[in-house]
């Protein structure tokens, strides 16, 4: 009896299997960056939103952003917020933790871009922290399946950037990050929400191949410095005295006013709106590829 | 004991009951659904690119050179390096950059509708083109075969499959084929596709975080010719209710 009682219930485990949709992204997956290849790479113009929707309030942080903030030891890691999968050209590392006694996937391991620490994504229910609760680069990740696709929601992240030209992100903004692997291919979409920065969500879409050289599972960490900046000093510019915000206009003849970014940037009657202003330069001056 | 082993021999034979009934009355299989019935995710009805993304590139024309990104071969490069704006419009070929590798990067809208049971139609206001995804039909395995060699056009030839799905509304890819491609540009700065490219895209619905649809495309273009390795990007669209801002326009060398 009692092995007929195991056999049914093991028809009956096997025949839940499917309803547990889930698919394994683990490996190594290496960056394609064919898409905002130099903003991922080299690093943006320090004119560049275009296609950003921030509100005034963005587009004015943004604007007294100054590179030399960075060299703050408060600030020296600041680039390094969850955003950073989308925004780098880091590839990655997925692996699954199981719980060792049940053996079920407690979490979701996204690893190994440079000075980050792995993103975390919890697995197993529990709820995020208070609104009171700390917030830091990292975060508070957690992962739902929706059949083949892993979502992951991440919360009390510290302030940090959109762009790595002084585009920021408060710590009110939440991710989104969508996990849909294609074989060998797996496309990553982003959503960043901020209501003190954003007028709609800010949407990014990544690709990456899957690898057979090992990526990392960590890279090194961000070390604060010193390096140099006075005490009580914060670098920035006020408002009309950022000396950075013709490059766009100069290099690709982009009206400055797309260069200042915003939702309507993003949407394709903004091209009616530019035409007459834009013009093509000659030839490539930099950063050609 | 008896009571669990009873509920168990239910419960199997409730799934059991289930299994069939999916399966048609008696066993046997269910007549196979035509791919516009068996579709398991709903990418059909008015879609407008939302342009985060490659924004110099695609926005505003890019500049003669400016070839960031884009894995060429050194062929490639000389090819776009001689590429002349004012002789592409004098050739009247102006829809060299609204071919099937590069039409889902310019800015504008889609209209994707069934044309029958097993055809995907995708149009798109900005340079009017018109792609065709063709499944195999009901009850044929596996993917609709691909065309042998024939006439190469700017939209080549397509097949399709679905490929997952029946796991919610978003679960289930569009997986599409197409050869046959005439040769074009991957950009409007003349940066070179071959007619011996080929591409291959996922189309996916993802929840946005307010609950309404979003489109993403993820595109990889091969070409033995111009290209060193796949040329992978992925574009995203919004939904749109109505054709209210469907607003044809032509092709465009110079913007």
């Amino acid at each position: 009896m009692k092995k007929t009682l195991f056999a049914l219930a093991l028809l009956l485990v096997s025949r839940a299997v499917p309803l547990l949709a889930e698919i394994d992204l683990s490996g190594s997956w290496a960056s394609i960056n064919h898409e905002d290849s130099l903003e991922r790479g080299g690093g943006p113009y320090p004119d560049d939103w275009t296609g950003l929707p921030f509100n005034d309030s963005g587009r004015a942080k943004a604007l007294s952003f100054s590179q030399s903030v960075i060299s703050m030891p408060e600030r020296t890691c600041w680039f390094q917020t969850q955003w950073h999968i989308a925004a780098g050209p880091f590839s990655l590392r997925m692996w699954a933790v199981p719980d060792p006694i049940t053996g079920k996937v407690q979490a979701w391991m996204v690893g190994a871009w440079e000075t980050r620490a792995p993103m975390t994504i919890w697995m197993d229910g529990r709820p995020h922290p208070g609104k009171n609760a700390p917030h830091d680069q990292t975060g508070f990740t957690t992962g739902v399946w929706n059949g083949n696709e892993l979502v992951a929601t991440t919360t009390h992240l510290k302030t940090g950037y959109m762009r790595r030209n002084g585009a920021a992100t408060s710590d009110q903004a939440t991710i989104t990050t969508h996990f849909r692997r294609h074989g060998d291919l797996l496309t990553v979409v982003l959503f960043m929400e901020d209501p003190v920065y954003l007028t709609e969500p800010y949407i990014l879409s990544r690709s990456y191949n899957l690898a057979t050289n090992p990526v990392a599972i960590g890279g090194p960490p961000c070390i604060v410095g010193d390096e140099g900046v006075e005490s009580g000093r914060v670098p920035h510019y006020l408002p009309g005295k950022n000396p950075f915000t013709a490059e766009m206009q100069k290099y690709y003849g982009i009206p400055p006013e797309a260069a200042m970014g915003g939702a309507e940037t993003m949407y394709p009657e903004y091209r009616e709106k530019i035409k007459a202003a834009f013009k093509r330069p000659e030839k490539c001056a930099i950063n050609c590829g | 004991m008896k009571k669990l082993s009873f509920f168990l021999v239910a419960l199997v034979v409730a799934q059991t009951s289930a299994f069939a009934q999916g399966r048609g009355r008696g066993g046997a299989p269910a007549p196979p659904q035509a791919p516009k019935a068996a579709a398991p995710i709903d990418v059909t009805g008015y879609w407008v690119s939302v342009v985060t993304e490659d924004w110099r590139y695609r926005m505003v024309a890019p500049t003669k050179g400016d070839y960031q990104g884009v894995p060429m071969t050194p062929d490639a490069r000389k090819i776009a390096d001689s590429w002349d704006p004012a002789k592409e419009e004098a050739s009247g070929e102006l829809c060299k950059a609204y071919g099937a590798p590069a039409i889902l990067r310019v800015p504008g809208r889609l209209h994707i509708t069934w044309q029958d049971d097993q055809t995907l139609r995708l149009d798109t206001d900005a340079g009017k083109q018109t792609r065709t995804f063709r499944f195999a039909a009901a009850g044929s395995p596996g993917v609709a075969k691909l065309p042998a060699a024939g006439p190469h056009t700017l939209q080549g030839d397509s097949v399709a499959e679905w490929v997952g799905g029946g796991r919610g509304a978003t679960d289930g890819t569009l997986q599409v084929t197409t050869t046959n491609l005439k040769a074009g540009f991957l950009r409007k700065n003349g940066v070179p596709y071959s007619d011996n490219a080929a591409v291959t895209e996922y189309f996916e619905i993802i929840t946005q975080p307010d609950g309404t649809p979003l489109l993403v495309a993820t595109i990889s273009t091969t070409d033995p010719a111009y290209l060193r390795q796949p040329f992978v990007i992925s574009s995203q669209f919004k939904k749109e209710p109505t054709d209210a801002k469907w607003k044809p326009s032509d092709c465009s060398v110079t913007w």
